[in-house]
């Protein structure tokens, strides 16, 4: 498109002499070998700073359009939000997500978080340079969300999430926010869109500013509110694995939606999520959006700690009884309530639980309870197990925790080798780069260029088998079958080499157990413990290291989850402050 | 481009740059304290993830390359291209030559390269900025002269040699002058091989005239090469030697002997002990006096005391008149068999054994206790054992011999060493060992006559 036009230049560059030229944004000529910048400018652009020269203006009517194009379109950095959040949303109905998670819940939540953010869908957008919000000013009456029932049941508004080719078009014409072409030239020095740098600037109280981590919260808050099938350790996975979009969303925004200057800073992410952050931000949105209370947690809800359990229990091939087991904890410590479970971000203390972390601590919880991980009784457990099993080898076998550690050690070094390895080869790069400035533009062109030639050159020398597709996403990480015969599959395993009858009720023949944490901090930071890691036994060690790189998580982050599961299992013992542990008995369910 | 490791750790120090590696002590390194830092200088924030893997993919790149799976190293080299864009303005300018080492250590061991795509490779990389093309360009012709194409090489030294961009540093300077002593290099190659074919030419050869003209023309292109490098300190062995060949071959020898002294005695010039040889080999040449050629190897000896050349300074110095240099006559001696490369040179044995009885039979008894004192507690380990003399004399009979004459004159007859190999009975050397045990008897240090 470039090169076409800027054939009718035909001198040598004054660098390398070649007669190859192209068109900077600016209109100036650049040599496409040497990429050497002159100070001549396009033809048409001259007729533009002198309208008066009639002849030269025929041919404007073609040339203008191509100038367009070049410039690309007005838009505001929360259409940007805008087209990353229903990207995401189409990649989640890709999933397996119910359409109404897009069409209704995010949709619903994004048009409230522009209306309480002053952007849009209110009397006095925050855009008030010269410019007034017209289109939208009938749908008013239906942002007045306060009471209840109409807020997930609003249908009326204009659909941008609809579908892929209405929210293009509805990007340019429908836009909120009528364009004046006066301020376009300034602001268009420093941003792609219209309100980059003001965006980048803007910081004011009580407003939640959009970023692009942001967006995942928006999608979590949608899928807690749908109850749906996926945690927020499961949607970070699938983000880290590019299956939804989040990395380089913005290199799929429609081509005229340039991207430069401050943009970069707002839409250029060179992280991956991580779960902390995300879980704050999903709470302070939710707070933000003064969304009522969400819909129950209840026990048919996959959310719900005893189906997370079994499903974390068949993910790292403990036997399925210990599920019994987690359950039992869970009505001690009462985590199973709905009202526990439900998110209320208008609660006096708005928080969520991190159901995966937590259904996880459960289960290391019980792990305790049974093996008590001090590093030597789980090991005569074992040694009792695998005699046991010799004995009888028609019965079911007993539950051997050294043989599980063994598997399982050498199934998570290999997957985390896997894991670390792919991370290193995770292409960061966009296919269209971000540049600061015009200036910069050839230099990041180039650049990008460059990269692209090396690696071609380069993938000549990789076999063709190395470089597989992406995996299809999966909520399981680990798969064991019966019929693997070199990964011995424990769900069927029994656990009565660790349990003892007495009377009606089961014991655990451990009758010992020790706290993660002591003494939990009095104040009111959020510090409940620390983890320093060669303070604790080498079997509690390698468990937390396996949960919580199964859910990509902070190894002392687990930790502190299973102090809190433990603080409410044992409240009195806190309560007393005694040290001494007890045994704690199982009733027979 | 074998050392590339060293470089990588510090990429851009020889500029202005901080070096961020932190090193503490004699050679310790902690990688903990090396991200604790990171961590520090940019704020306590956590490091982006980009700047993690990108990490993490170098050191899988470098593990591949020691365990030459040339195959994962270009796997990841494929991923590790994206640090040329990386935001860090730093990083960024360190990947060229980053990727240029690693990249070209790839292709240079890769079964499916070759010379073409290395050729591309640095073609591309020579353009990656203006900061490596020299650097690349010289590395460039290095690996074409390593596969023998020499026309190659030349064409793109000279391409790399009219390069002109950017600002003039000293450090580029010193590459151009690289660039141009290697292309000088490369012209003497020329030259010698038009030498050989005019030493086989006849005089009266129609072609005579032509082909030493030839040498002529060549020979002052070289030697404007050369020059330039060589005044700047550094270790310039192969051009040193052959612009010094070249001078002499013209008869210009003041010219030669003033570019050798240079090389050897400036002290701007690092320590090297080439300089003194070819100097001393110029001067042996030159039939120059004695007391030259020991002061020079003077030199040589203070530096690698155990140099082959060592036996050559010895009969220098058992000639000359000077006391002092008889005395160091003995020194170097023992100096030589102190190295285990040498305890087997026949020569050297030789030398000390009829040094040894000169020595003793001009009553210079101090001397030689002067130097067996720092040496009677391990040379009899070292030298003198019965695991020793059974071992020579069954490989050489003559050095046994040798060995325990000096073994006799040191620890006595009653030496283990000296007895077993008078022992031996042995029909030529029969005459021979008598006399040694006649001369033990008279001379030997242990048992000396009051």
């Amino acid at each position: 498109m470039d090169l076409e036009e800027a054939e009718e230049f035909k001198e040598r560059c004054a660098q390398c002499a070649a007669v190859s030229w192209g068109l900077t944004d600016e209109g100036k000529y650049y040599c496409t070998s040497c990429h050497n910048v002159t100070e001549r400018y396009q033809e048409v652009t001259n007729t533009d700073l002198i309208p008066n020269t009639q002849i030269k203006a025929l041919n404007r009517g073609l040339k203008k359009k191509t100038i367009l194009v070049k410039k690309g379109w007005d838009w505001y950095v929360c259409e940007g939000f805008q087209y990353i959040l229903y990207q995401q949303a189409e990649a989640l109905k890709n999933l397996g997500v119910g359409p109404e998670l897009k069409n209704d819940v995010l949709h619903n939540f994004w048009k409230r978080y522009l209306q309480k953010s002053k952007q849009a869908y209110c009397k006095n957008p925050v855009y008030t340079t010269g410019r007034k919000p017209t289109v939208l000013e009938d749908n008013l009456s239906h942002s007045d969300w306060a009471s209840e029932p109409e807020l997930l049941s609003d249908v009326s508004c204009p659909p941008f999430l609809e579908s892929g080719a209405e929210s293009q078009s509805d990007i340019h014409t429908r836009k909120p926010f009528p364009v004046s072409k006066a301020s376009q030239s300034e602001t268009s020095v420093c941003s792609g869109s219209l309100d980059g740098v003001e965006y980048s600037q803007r910081k004011e109280k009580g407003i939640v500013k959009m970023t692009v981590p942001q967006t995942l919260a928006f999608c979590y808050l949608s899928l807690l509110w749908q109850r749906e099938a996926i945690t927020l350790s499961d949607l970070l996975r699938f983000v880290e694995e590019d299956h939804i979009p989040y990395i380089n969303a913005f290199q799929h925004f429609p081509e005229q939606m340039k991207l430069y200057g401050r943009d970069r800073g707002i839409f250029g992410i060179e992280s991956w999520p991580d779960y902390e952050d995300i879980y704050k931000k999903t709470i302070e949105v939710g707070t933000f959006l003064d969304l009522p209370r969400f819909p129950d947690i209840t026990k048919d809800c996959y959310l719900h700690p005893n189906i997370l359990c079994m499903k974390y229990l068949m993910e790292v091939n403990l036997p399925d009884e210990m599920h019994s087991l987690t359950c039992h904890v869970v009505k001690m410590t009462g985590m199973g309530e709905v009202d526990f479970l439900t998110f209320d971000p208008i609660a006096k203390m708005a928080k969520t639980v991190k159901y995966d972390v937590q259904a996880v601590a459960i289960i290391v919880v019980v792990l305790k309870l049974l093996f008590l991980l001090d590093d030597s009784f789980e090991w005569s457990l074992s040694n009792l197990a695998e005699k046991h099993n010799e004995k009888n080898k028609k019965d079911k076998p007993w539950f051997d925790f050294r043989k599980w550690y063994q598997i399982m050690k050498k199934a998570f070094d290999e997957k985390k080798q896997k894991w670390e390895e792919a991370r290193a080869k995770y292409l960061w790069k966009s296919e269209k780069p971000l540049y600061y400035s015009f200036v910069d533009k050839p230099v990041a062109y180039k650049k990008r260029e460059m990269v692209v030639n090396l690696q071609k050159q380069f993938s000549t020398l990789v076999e063709s088998t190395a470089t597989a597709g992406k995996k299809s996403p999966s909520s399981f990480q680990f798969n064991w079958t019966e019929e693997d015969t070199d990964r011995t599959c424990f769900h069927g395993h029994s656990l009565q080499g660790v349990l003892k009858e007495k009377g009606q009720s089961l014991l655990t023949k451990n009758s010992l157990y020790w706290l993660s944490t002591q003494k939990f901090c009095r104040c009111y930071c959020t510090h409940v413990t620390t983890y320093e890691e060669s303070n604790y036994s080498l079997s509690y060690q390698f468990i937390l290291n396996l949960f919580s790189f199964l859910l990509r998580i902070k190894t002392s982050l687990l930790h502190e989850e299973v102090s809190l599961v433990e603080k409410k299992l044992f409240e009195k013992k806190y309560s007393v402050k005694r040290k001494k542990s007890r045994s704690k008995k199982v009733r027979r369910h | 481009m074998s050392d590339f490791s060293e470089e990588l750790k510090g990429p851009v120090t020889d500029d202005e740059e901080v070096e961020t590696s932190v090193l503490s002590g004699a050679g310790m390194h902690f990688p903990w304290l090396q991200t604790y830092v990171e961590t520090v200088a940019i704020g306590g924030k956590r490091r982006k993830d980009f700047a993690q893997t990108t990490s993490a993919c170098l050191s899988f790149i470098q593990e591949a390359l020691l365990k030459h799976q040339w195959q994962q190293a270009a796997e990841y080299m494929y991923s590790y291209f994206q640090t040329l864009e990386d935001s860090d303005s730093y990083k960024r300018q360190a990947a060229p030559e980053i990727i240029w080492k690693l990249g070209s250590e790839i292709l240079f061991y890769h079964p499916k390269s070759n010379m073409e795509s290395f050729s591309t490779f640095a073609d591309r990389m020579k353009n990656i900025g203006v900061m490596n093309y020299l650097k690349i360009s010289l590395q460039h012709a290095l690996y074409l002269l390593h596969h023998g194409m020499l026309k190659d090489a030349k064409r793109n030294l000279s391409e790399a040699e009219t390069w002109r961009h950017g600002e003039n540093t000293s450090s580029r300077e010193i590459l151009i002058n690289l660039i141009q002593a290697y292309k000088g290099l490369l012209q003497y190659y020329t030259w010698s091989e038009k030498k050989m074919e005019l030493s086989k030419l006849d005089k009266d050869d129609y072609a005579y005239n032509a082909v030493a003209q030839d040498v002529f023309n060549h020979s002052w292109k070289t030697s404007a090469n050369i020059s330039a490098l060589i005044k700047i300190p550094g270790v310039w062995d192969p051009f040193v030697k052959s612009y010094v060949e070249m001078l002499e071959f013209y008869g210009d020898r003041d010219g030669a002997q003033e570019v050798l002294t240079n090389y050897a005695y400036d002290e701007k010039f690092p320590s090297n002990p080439n300089a003194h040889i070819y100097l001393y080999n110029f001067l042996k040449r030159q039939k120059a006096p004695r007391s030259k050629l020991i002061s020079v190897l003077k030199i040589l000896y203070q530096i690698v005391p155990s140099h082959k050349l060592m036996l050559e300074f010895h009969t220098l110095l058992r000639k000359s008149e000077k006391e002092e240099h008889r005395k160091l006559g003995l020194e170097v001696l023992f100096g030589v068999l102190d190295f285990a490369g040498c305890t087997k040179n026949i020569t050297a044995w030789k030398y000390l054994a009829k040094y040894l009885k000169n020595i003793l039979m001009g009553n210079h008894l101090a001397w030689v206790q002067e130097e067996w004192n720092s040496r009677k507690n391990w040379w009899p380990g070292f030298h003198f054992s019965y695991f020793w003399a059974k071992s020579d004399w069954k490989e050489d009979t003559a050095l046994a011999c040798e060995k325990a004459f000096v073994a006799g004159l040191l620890l006595g007859k009653g030496c283990r060493y000296f007895r077993y190999i008078l022992k031996q009975d042995h029909q030529v050397l029969g005459k021979k060992i008598k006399r040694m045990k006649r001369s033990v008897k008279k001379y030997s240090i242990v048992n000396p006559r009051l």
